[in-house]
C-alpha cells in the first residue's frame, strides 16, 4: 500500500491514475493477488463527516474506483424519483409560453416518497386515450390555479409589484396536491409539496391567470434530469501532500500560503508540517515556485473517495446512497443470473 | 442650543476624521505619491456621447435635416406653377411641413409604429403646404393643404416615439432599446443603408502609370444636374473633357473661353512662377495658336462647335459655347452675368493639379482615402426622391390646370386647389414604392439604383443594430480590385476595422465605428464671411501673379481667397469654431503640397469627437468628468466649452492625436477619448478582441448577427414572418463596455456555458461540440421559433367574399382530426397544438367571383363555396401563439396566425463562441458520463482543444479565465478591447479561491471514475446558438413529386426534392464499374420512359405504330430517360431528325 496507491499530481500532468487490472489487485504486493472478500470486508471503511437534511459528506475508503464511480453514476441517473411529467393547461395568460411553463414546473423537485408510487408503464398504447396510463397508483396530481389581481389597499406611489398586486409571482408553493383514490390516506403523514416552496415559476400582472393540472410520475435521471434525485453527487480523492524537505521560517510561511488555510501547519520550531490534507483543493499553486517544486510532492489517495451527495430534497442523501447500493446489488445479481454468464 | 452644540461637535469630529484621512499614507485609495487623477474616467464621455447621439443618430439627423430644412429648400426651388394658357395665373408654395398642421402644436398622429407593423400599413405622416394662388382676379391663400404622405423614420423628430420615456414606449408597445432609424412600409421594416460615394464637387487627381495618363476630375452635383468634368493629359498635352462635349478641348482654349485671354495670366494661374511647371505646361499654348484662337469669342465658338446637344431650337455655335461654359462645365459653380472668372480659376486649379501630378506622380489623390468619401444617408436619398416626385406632381398639376383654363367658358371661377388632391396619391405611393422595393429611379439624373433599402433583419438585436450602422459601397462586387476592399489607415476610429462580411462583399460593406457622426450640409456663405473677416484676401480682388505665392483658401473645394499666414488663419478659425460661433462639424486643415487651406461644410463627412489638448495638457479635467457623472454636464456642454471637438478624416491628418494621457507632449493637439471606439457596435461584443487573430473577430461579427437571443422588449407582441428567440438568454459573464453601451446585456443572445477544453468520444472532431444532456434538460440552448401565416379574406366584385367555414364535427360532436386546432369560428385557437396535416385557418372561397348578371342578382349567400384551408405541413408540431384579425388599408380582412415551436438542442445544431469559433453539436452525452471536477461540476459543453492552435483565439482563453474568476468572485468581469480585466489579477482570484492559476482543473472521467491524466482548461465561455438548426434543414425522400417538364425528381427541400446523384458521384460509379447501379440511379429511379421507336426510320412513334412509316412493322419498345425523349422531340421541332439505330447485342 505504498506509493502505488497515490495518484501523482505533477506540474502539468497527472500520472499513475489507473488502478491495476482487477479490483484490489496489486502488482507489487503478492498478498493481494487474489480477490478475498473477507479482506475486502475488513478493509472497507466508511466515515461520515457530515450528514444534513440535504447534504452529506462521507469518506469511502479502500474501494476500487469502479465501485465508487458506479455509486456516483447510479445516484445521478438511476435512483428513481418523482417529477412532473404531463402538464394540462386550462388557461395560461401569463407571458410564459405553455411549453416553457411546463418545463419550469417539471424541474421543480417534489417531496414525494418514490416508494409510494408504482412505475407508470406503457407509452399510451391506448390510442383512444393516451392519458389512461395515469392511475392513482402511479400518478400524483398537482394543481396550479393563480390569478393576479390589483391590491386596492396598496399605498400610493408604490412601485413594488409585490405590494401593488396579489400573486404577482407564482412560486412552487402554489402547486397544490390533489389526492386521487386513496392517496389522501397514503400521504396523510407525508405532505405532498415541492421541496422548496420559494422556487419562482412565473411572474404575473393583473388580469393574467394560470390554471393547470400536473401529473407527476416516477422516473430516473437517465430519462430526464428532472428525475435525478441529486443536484450533485460526486467524489474527490483525498489529497496527499508529501514534504520532501524541512521548511522553516519564511519559507514555511510562504509554503503555507500556497495552500488553503489549515492545510499546512507550522509547529513551535517554525517547521512546516502537513496538518490536514483533506482541506486542500489541489490548486497546485505550490508547484509554481522553484523554491518548492522539487521538494513538495502532491498526490491523491486513489482509494480514498470523499463523497459529496447533495439531494434535491425528495429523499435524504443517505437514502439516495443506500438506494444506489441496492440498485448496484440488484444489477450484479441480475448479471449473475443472466443465462449468458453460465 | 444643546443640539446645535452637539451638531457642531459632530461636525468637528467629521472634520477631524477628514483631516486624519489626509495624514494617512493612502487617501481614498490613492497614495500621496500617485500621479494626480489620470483622467481614467474619460471614457465616461462615450456614454454621454451615445446618450446625446445614440447609435443611429446619423440616420435620424439626416432625416430630421431633410424634413425640417431640405424640404423647405426644395419648395423654394420649385416655388411657383405658372400656366401656359393664362398668364395671370400663378400658384405658389409658401411653406411645407410634415406631420403637423400649422395651427397645431406637436404631431397630429394617431397610429403607433407597432400598429402599422401588425396591420401591414405604412407609418407615415401627411405633408402639408401653405399655398397662394389666383382665383379669377383674387389672390387666395390657403394653409395646410395635404399633398401626400411622407414615410416617417422611427424615432426621428416627426415620430411619436421621439423623446418618449420607457413607460410611454411600453404603452405604445415599442421597445425602448430599439434604435429606430428605419421606416415601416406596408408592415415591413425597411432600412435605407448608408451609401458610400466619392466626394462631390471636389477635384480628384488620378494617374494611370502604364498609359502615362494623368487626369483631374470633378463630379459636380447640384439640385438640378449632375455632371463630371475632366482635365486630362493626352500625348503630353492637357485637355478639357466633358460628357456633353464630343471631343477634348485643349485646355488653353477652354481657359480662354472662360475669360482668361492673356497667355501670361493663364501661365500665372496654372504654374505660378515655378519654372518646372511652366516647362510642362508651355506646350499647351501651341495648339491654341495653331487653331488660331486668340479671343474669348473664338474660343467659345470653338467649344460650341464641339458640343453635342439635342435642343428644340437651334442655337448658334457661340451661344452653344456660352451655354456649355456657363451651365455644363463644372456645373456646381454658377456663372452670374457671363462672369466666368470663378470657373476659369477652377479650371486653372484643376490644370495646376494635373501639372503637379505630371511633375511628381506622388501628387495624385487616393480614391479609397476616407477623407475623399462622402456618405449618403436616408435623408439625402429621400430628398432626391421627393424632389423628383414633387416636380412630377407639379407638372401633373400644371397640366390639369392648363386643361381647365383652356376651356373658354367656365360657369364658375376655377379654383386650382380643387385639382391638387387628384395627384396627391402620386407622392405617397411614389415614396412608398421606392422604399418598399428599394429602386431609386430618378428621371432627372437618369439615376437607376436598385437595392437601396433592405428589410431590417430582426434575427437578433445585434443584427438589427448592425444593419443600422452598415455602409454599402457603390463599387461593383464582381470587379477584382483590391484597393477599395483593403483596410485604409484613414478608417481608424471612423469605420470598424473588423466588421465586414466575408466573400464577395468583403471590404465593400463596412460598418461605422462606435463614436462617429456623419455631418449634414451647412451653409457656405457665413463661413466665407468668417474667412474674409479672419484676413483672407478675396480671390476676385487678387492679382493672378500673386495667386500661388500664398496659401489658397478653399471652401468645399472652391477657391475663395488666399492667405499669407495659413497656420495663424487655421488656428484662429479653429478658435472661432471651438467657441461655437460656427458649426462644430466644419473642418479646416492645411494641405502643404497644394499650399492650400481647405474648409469643408458639406454633408456626409464622417467625423468623431476628440479631446482638445493645449500645451501638452488635456482640456478635459477630472472635475469636468465629475460634473459629467453627476449629470451636471452633458456631452454638448463639453463641445460648447471647447473641451472636445469633432474632427473629420482630413482634419485628423492635420492633428497629432495622443492615444493615452501618458503619451501627451507639447506637440499633441488632441487626445483620444477611448481606444476601443475603433471598433463598431457588433465587434464590440467580443471580449479581449485584441488578443485574437484578426480574421476571427471578423468571423464573429458575421456570426453575432445569427445568434438567437432576445430581440426586443416587445418580442412577444410582434408578428414577424420568422423569429427565433432564446428561452433563457443570459448576459455574458465577461462583458465589454460596448456591451453595456448598446444594451446587449439587456437583450443578450447566448448563455454562459461551462466549457471543458478536452477531447471526448471522437464525436468532437472538426469543431463538433459535446453537449451535456442534463444541461439541455435544464434549459441550456432552448429556443423558440415563431412563424407567421398571413391570410386575406378577399372581397369580390359580385358582392361575394372569402369566408371562414367553422369546424366539422364527427358523430360524437367532437371535431374531426384535421379540425382539432380550430375553434367554432374556423380559426385556430390560441394554445392549440397543430400537427402536420391539420388545418388552422379554415378558409373558403366562392365558386364564382365574376360579376353575375344584373344588379338584381345579389344573392351572395346563395353562392357555393370551395374549401381552401390553410394546412400545416412540417416535420414537427407547432402551437398557436397568436391569432390576429384586422382590416388592411383596402378594407379587406387580414388574418395573421403565429405558430410557435419550442426546440431543445439536438445533434447538428450550430453553436459558436464569441471568437469566430463555430461548431455543431456532435453528440449529446449523459450527465453521469461527463467528466467532473472536485466540486462535482460537470461541463455543459466539451470543446476539442484542436480548435485553438490554428485559430489563435487567445481572447477565448482569457475570457474563460476571467469568467471563472468572475464566478468565484461574484462579479462580472470586463473584456473590453485594449483594456478589460487583467489576466494576472484574474489568475490571482483563481488562486485565492483554491483553483489553479492557469484555469486548468483536475478532472475525473465520468465513465471510469479515474482522474484524467491531463489538467483540463475548465470554465465559463459565452456561447451563442446560431439560427442554423437541423430541424429546418433535414431532408430525405424515397419517392416524391416530379417536375412537369422533364419528369425528373424536383429539386430542393421545400419541394420535397430528391437527392441528386451528381456528376462526381456518377464518375465514381463509372470508375467502380457498377453499370446496373448507374442505370438504376440515372434512369429507372429518375425519369424512365417507355418509347416506341421505329427501327426503320429511327424516329419515335406511339402505341406500337410509327407515324412516319405508317406501319407497325419495325416498332420496338425501349426505355429511355424522359429527358432524352424530350430532347429528341425538341430537335425534331428544330428540323433536325435524330434517328435511333438499334441493334441486338445478343444477335450472334
Amino acid at each position: 500500500m505504498s506509493n502505488n496507491n497515490i495518484v501523482n499530481i505533477e506540474y502539468n500532468r497527472v500520472t499513475n491514475v489507473t488502478s491495476t487490472d482487477f479490483p484490489s489487485y496489486s502488482q507489487n504486493s503478492s498478498a493481494m493477488t487474489v480477490w478475498d472478500t473477507e479482506k475486502f470486508k475488513n478493509n472497507l471503511e466508511i466515515e461520515i463527516k457530515s450528514l444534513e437534511e440535504r447534504d452529506c459528506n462521507f469518506d469511502l475508503k479502500h474501494v476500487d474506483t469502479s465501485i465508487a464511480n458506479a455509486f456516483r453514476r447510479i445516484m445521478i441517473s438511476e435512483v428513481p424519483s418523482v417529477a412532473a411529467e404531463a402538464v394540462y393547461i386550462y388557461n395560461n395568460t401569463s407571458v410564459l409560453q405553455d411549453e416553457v411553463l411546463a418545463h419550469r414546473i417539471g424541474l421543480v423537485p417534489l417531496q414525494i416518497d418514490p416508494e409510494e408510487l408504482t412505475w407508470c408503464e406503457g407509452n399510451g398504447e391506448n390510442e383512444e386515450n393516451p392519458d389512461s396510463k395515469y392511475t392513482d397508483k402511479n400518478t400524483i396530481v398537482l394543481t396550479l390555479d393563480v390569478a393576479c389581481t390589483r391590491n386596492v389597499n396598496a399605498p400610493k406611489g408604490c412601485t413594488d409589484p409585490k405590494i401593488l398586486y396579489h400573486n404577482s409571482s407564482v412560486y412552487s408553493r402554489d402547486l397544490k396536491f390533489q389526492p386521487e383514490g386513496n392517496q389522501a390516506e397514503i400521504f396523510a403523514n407525508k405532505p405532498v409539496v415541492p421541496c422548496d416552496d420559494d422556487i419562482l415559476i412565473c411572474k404575473l400582472r393583473p388580469g393574467q391567470e394560470i390554471s393547470l393540472r400536473v401529473h407527476c410520475i416516477l422516473g430516473v435521471g437517465a430519462d430526464h434530469a428532472k428525475f435525478s434525485p441529486v443536484s450533485t453527487a460526486s467524489y474527490r480523492l483525498l489529497p496527499h501532500i508529501n514534504l520532501l524537505k524541512d521548511f522553516t521560517g519564511e519559507s514555511a510561511k510562504s509554503l503555507q500560503k500556497c495552500f488553503p488555510e489549515g492545510v499546512i501547519g507550522i509547529d513551535e520550531d517554525g517547521k512546516a508540517y502537513v496538518k490536514d490534507p483533506r482541506k486542500d483543493t489541489v490548486s497546485r499553486e505550490v508547484l509554481r515556485y522553484d523554491e518548492f517544486k522539487d521538494h513538495v510532492k502532491l498526490g491523491r489517495v486513489r482509494d480514498h473517495f470523499i463523497f459529496n451527495v447533495e439531494s434535491t430534497g425528495a429523499m435524504t442523501p443517505e437514502e439516495i446512497f443506500f438506494k444506489s447500493v441496492r440498485i448496484l446489488k440488484s444489477k450484479a445479481e441480475y448479471l449473475k443470473n443472466c443465462p449468458i454468464s453460465q | 442650543m444643546a443640539i446645535a452644540a452637539q451638531r457642531k461637535s459632530l461636525n468637528k469630529n467629521e472634520d477631524d476624521q477628514a483631516f486624519n484621512d489626509l495624514l494617512k499614507d493612502e487617501y481614498k485609495g490613492k497614495k500621496l505619491t500617485d500621479p494626480i487623477n489620470q483622467l481614467q474616467d474619460k471614457w465616461e464621455l462615450l456614454p454621454a456621447f451615445l446618450k446625446v447621439k445614440g447609435l443611429v443618430k446619423q440616420h435620424l439627423d439626416s432625416f430630421n435635416y431633410f424634413v425640417d430644412t431640405d424640404l423647405k429648400k426644395i419648395i423654394k426651388a420649385n416655388e411657383t406653377i405658372l400656366s401656359d394658357v393664362d398668364p395671370e395665373f400663378y400658384f405658389k408654395y409658401l411653406d411645407i411641413r410634415v406631420g403637423s398642421k400649422s395651427t397645431s402644436q406637436g404631431k397630429d398622429r394617431t397610429q403607433t409604429p407597432h400598429q402599422c407593423r401588425l396591420r401591414d400599413m405604412s407609418y407615415n405622416a401627411p405633408i402639408y403646404v401653405d399655398v397662394e394662388y389666383t382665383r379669377g382676379k383674387k389672390i387666395i391663400m390657403h394653409r395646410d393643404v395635404e399633398i401626400g404622405k411622407m414615410p416617417i423614420m422611427l424615432r426621428s423628430n416627426k415620430c411619436v416615439l421621439e423623446g418618449a420615456n420607457e413607460l410611454e414606449m411600453a404603452k405604445m408597445l415599442e421597445c425602448p432599446l430599439d434604435p429606430g432609424g428605419y421606416f415601416i412600409v406596408n408592415g415591413t421594416e425597411k432600412v435605407i443603408l448608408v451609401q458610400e460615394q466619392l466626394s462631390k464637387n471636389r477635384i480628384i487627381v488620378e494617374a494611370d502609370e502604364k498609359k502615362e495618363l494623368v487626369q483631374a476630375s470633378v463630379t459636380s452635383s447640384t439640385h438640378e444636374r449632375k455632371s463630371k468634368t475632366y482635365v486630362v493629359t493626352k500625348n503630353g498635352k492637357i485637355y478639357l473633357k466633358h460628357n456633353s462635349i464630343s471631343e477634348e478641348i485643349p485646355i488653353v482654349i477652354a481657359l480662354k473661353a472662360a475669360g482668361l485671354v492673356s497667355d501670361l495670366e493663364i501661365m500665372q494661374l496654372v504654374c505660378g512662377n515655378d519654372s518646372l511647371y511652366q516647362e510642362i505646361f508651355a506646350v499647351n499654348f501651341e495648339e491654341c495658336i495653331n487653331q488660331g484662337i486668340t479671343t474669348q469669342r473664338q474660343a467659345l465658338e470653338f467649344i460650341g462647335s464641339k458640343v453635342k446637344t439635342i435642343r428644340r431650337q437651334k442655337l448658334s455655335t457661340f451661344q452653344e459655347g456660352v451655354e456649355a461654359i456657363a451651365t455644363t462645365v463644372i456645373a456646381h459653380l454658377t456663372a452670374v452675368d457671363m462672369d466666368f472668372k470663378e470657373k476659369a480659376l477652377y479650371l486653372a486649379i484643376m490644370t495646376r493639379r494635373v501639372v503637379m501630378a505630371i511633375n511628381d506622380p506622388k501628387n495624385v489623390d487616393d480614391r479609397d482615402y476616407v477623407g475623399n468619401k462622402r456618405l449618403e444617408l436616408a435623408g439625402q436619398l429621400m430628398s432626391l426622391l421627393f424632389e423628383d416626385l414633387f416636380k412630377k406632381f407639379n407638372s401633373d398639376f400644371k397640366n390639369s390646370i392648363d386643361k381647365v383654363l383652356k376651356k373658354p367658358n367656365r360657369a364658375t371661377e376655377y379654383d386650382a386647389l380643387l385639382s391638387i388632391n387628384v395627384h396627391s396619391n402620386n407622392i405617397t405611393s411614389g415614396l412608398n414604392r421606392a422604399i418598399s422595393t428599394g429602386n431609386w429611379s430618378l428621371k432627372r439624373f437618369k439615376m437607376e439604383r436598385a437595392g437601396v433599402t433592405h428589410v431590417l433583419s430582426r434575427l437578433s438585436y445585434i443584427s438589427a443594430l448592425g444593419m443600422m450602422t452598415r455602409i454599402s459601397s457603390q463599387f461593383e462586387k464582381s470587379r477584382k480590385v483590391s484597393g477599395p476592399r483593403a483596410l485604409q489607415p484613414s478608417q481608424f476610429g471612423m469605420l470598424c476595422t473588423s466588421d465586414t462580411p466575408e466573400g464577395e462583399a468583403c471590404g465593400l460593406v463596412k460598418n461605422l465605428a462606435l463614436m462617429t457622426h456623419i455631418t449634414t450640409d451647412d451653409e457656405e456663405d457665413p463661413i466665407k464671411k468668417v474667412c474674409y473677416l479672419l484676413g483672407v484676401e478675396n480671390i476676385s480682388l487678387l492679382d493672378s501673379a500673386a495667386l500661388h505665392l500664398n496659401y489658397g483658401v478653399y471652401v468645399n473645394g472652391t477657391l475663395i481667397g488666399t492667405t499669407r499666414f495659413p497656420a495663424k488663419f487655421v488656428s484662429q478659425f479653429r478658435k472661432v469654431r471651438r467657441e461655437g460661433k460656427v458649426s462644430e462639424f466644419i473642418s479646416i486643415y492645411v494641405n502643404q503640397q497644394q499650399t492650400a487651406v481647405h474648409i469643408a461644410t458639406d454633408g456626409g463627412r464622417i467625423c468623431r469627437p476628440l479631446i482638445i489638448v493645449e500645451n501638452g495638457k488635456s482640456k478635459v479635467l477630472p472635475e469636468h468628468l465629475n460634473r459629467l457623472m453627476n449629470n451636471e454636464l452633458e456631452f454638448d456642454d463639453f463641445l460648447k466649452m471647447g473641451l472636445v471637438e469633432y474632427l473629420d478624416c482630413n482634419e485628423e491628418n492635420d492633428s497629432l492625436i495622443a492615444l493615452y494621457e501618458r503619451d501627451l507632449s507639447n506637440e499633441m493637439t488632441h487626445l483620444e477619448i477611448e481606444p476601443f471606439t475603433v471598433l463598431g457596435a457588433v465587434a464590440g461584443l467580443i471580449p479581449y478582441p485584441h488578443h485574437n487573430q484578426s480574421p476571427r473577430n471578423t468571423y464573429q461579427c458575421a456570426m453575432g448577427k445569427q445568434a438567437i437571443g432576445a430581440i426586443a422588449y416587445n418580442q412577444f407582441r410582434r408578428i414577424d414572418t420568422l423569429l427565433y428567440l432564446m428561452i433563457y438568454p443570459q448576459q455574458p459573464m465577461v462583458k465589454t463596455k460596448t456591451i453595456e453601451l448598446i444594451g446587449y446585456d439587456k437583450l443578450p443572445a447566448g448563455q454562459n456555458a461551462t466549457v471543458a477544453v478536452m477531447s471526448y468520444s471522437g464525436y468532437d472532431i472538426e469543431d463538433a461540440l459535446v453537449l451535456n444532456k442534463a444541461s439541455i434538460d435544464r434549459g441550456f440552448g432552448r429556443c423558440e421559433t415563431r412563424k407567421k401565416t398571413t391570410c386575406v379574406l378577399k372581397k369580390y366584385p359580385n358582392h361575394t367574399q372569402d369566408i371562414l367555414a367553422g369546424m366539422r364535427v364527427d358523430e360524437n360532436n367532437k371535431p374531426i382530426w384535421q379540425h382539432q386546432p380550430l375553434g367554432p369560428d374556423g380559426l385556430a385557437e390560441v394554445g392549440m397544438r397543430v400537427e402536420s396535416g391539420q388545418i388552422y385557418i379554415n378558409k373558403s372561397i366562392p365558386q364564382s367571383s365574376e360579376p353575375t348578371g344584373g344588379p338584381g342578382m345579389q344573392n351572395a349567400a346563395a353562392t357555393s363555396f370551395k374549401n381552401t384551408p390553410v394546412v400545416y405541413r412540417a416535420p414537427e408540431a407547432s402551437y398557436i401563439d397568436q391569432v390576429m384579425m384586422s382590416v388592411s388599408d383596402d378594407e379587406q380582412s387580414l388574418i395573421k396566425v403565429l405558430l410557435r415551436q419550442n426546440r431543445r438542442p439536438e445533434l447538428g445544431d450550430k453553436f459558436s463562441s464569441r471568437h469566430g469559433q463555430k461548431g455543431v453539436c456532435g453528440i449529446i452525452v449523459n450527465h453521469e458520463d461527463m467528466p467532473f471536477n472536485d466540486q462535482g461540476i460537470s461541463p455543459d459543453i466539451i470543446m476539442n482543444p484542436h480548435g485553438f492552435p490554428s485559430r489563435m483565439t487567445v481572447g477565448k482563453m482569457i475570457e474563460l479565465v476571467s469568467g471563472k474568476a468572475g464566478i468565484l468572485n461574484g462579479s462580472l468581469e470586463y473584456g473590453t478591447c485594449f483594456g478589460g480585466s487583467k489576466l494576472e489579477e484574474m489568475s490571482q482570484i483563481l488562486v485565492e479561491h483554491g483553483f489553479n492559476y492557469s484555469g486548468k482543473d483536475q478532472l475525473y472521467s465520468g465513465i471510469t471514475g479515474e482522474c484524467l491524466q491531463a489538467y483540463i482548461f475548465f470554465g465559463p465561455i459565452y456561447y451563442q446558438k446560431l439560427k442554423h438548426m437541423v430541424l429546418d434543414k433535414m431532408h430525405a425522400r424515397a419517392r416524391g413529386p416530379r417536375a412537369v417538364l422533364t419528369r425528373q425528381p424536383t429539386e430542393g427541400r421545400s419541394r420535397d426534392g430528391g437527392l441528386r446523384l451528381g456528376e462526381m458521384e456518377r464518375d465514381c460509379v463509372i470508375a467502380y464499374g457498377a453499370s446496373q447501379l448507374l442505370l438504376e440511379r440515372l434512369m429507372i429511379s429518375s425519369d424512365a420512359f417507355e418509347v416506341d421507336t421505329c427501327n426503320k426510320c429511327g424516329l419515335m412513334g406511339y402505341s406500337g405504330w410509327c407515324n412516319t412509316c405508317k406501319s407497325s412493322e419495325n416498332v420496338i419498345k425501349m426505355t429511355i430517360p424522359y429527358a432524352a425523349k424530350l430532347l429528341f422531340q425538341e430537335l425534331i421541332a428544330m428540323n433536325i431528325a435524330p434517328r435511333l439505330r438499334l441493334s441486338d447485342v445478343f444477335s450472334k
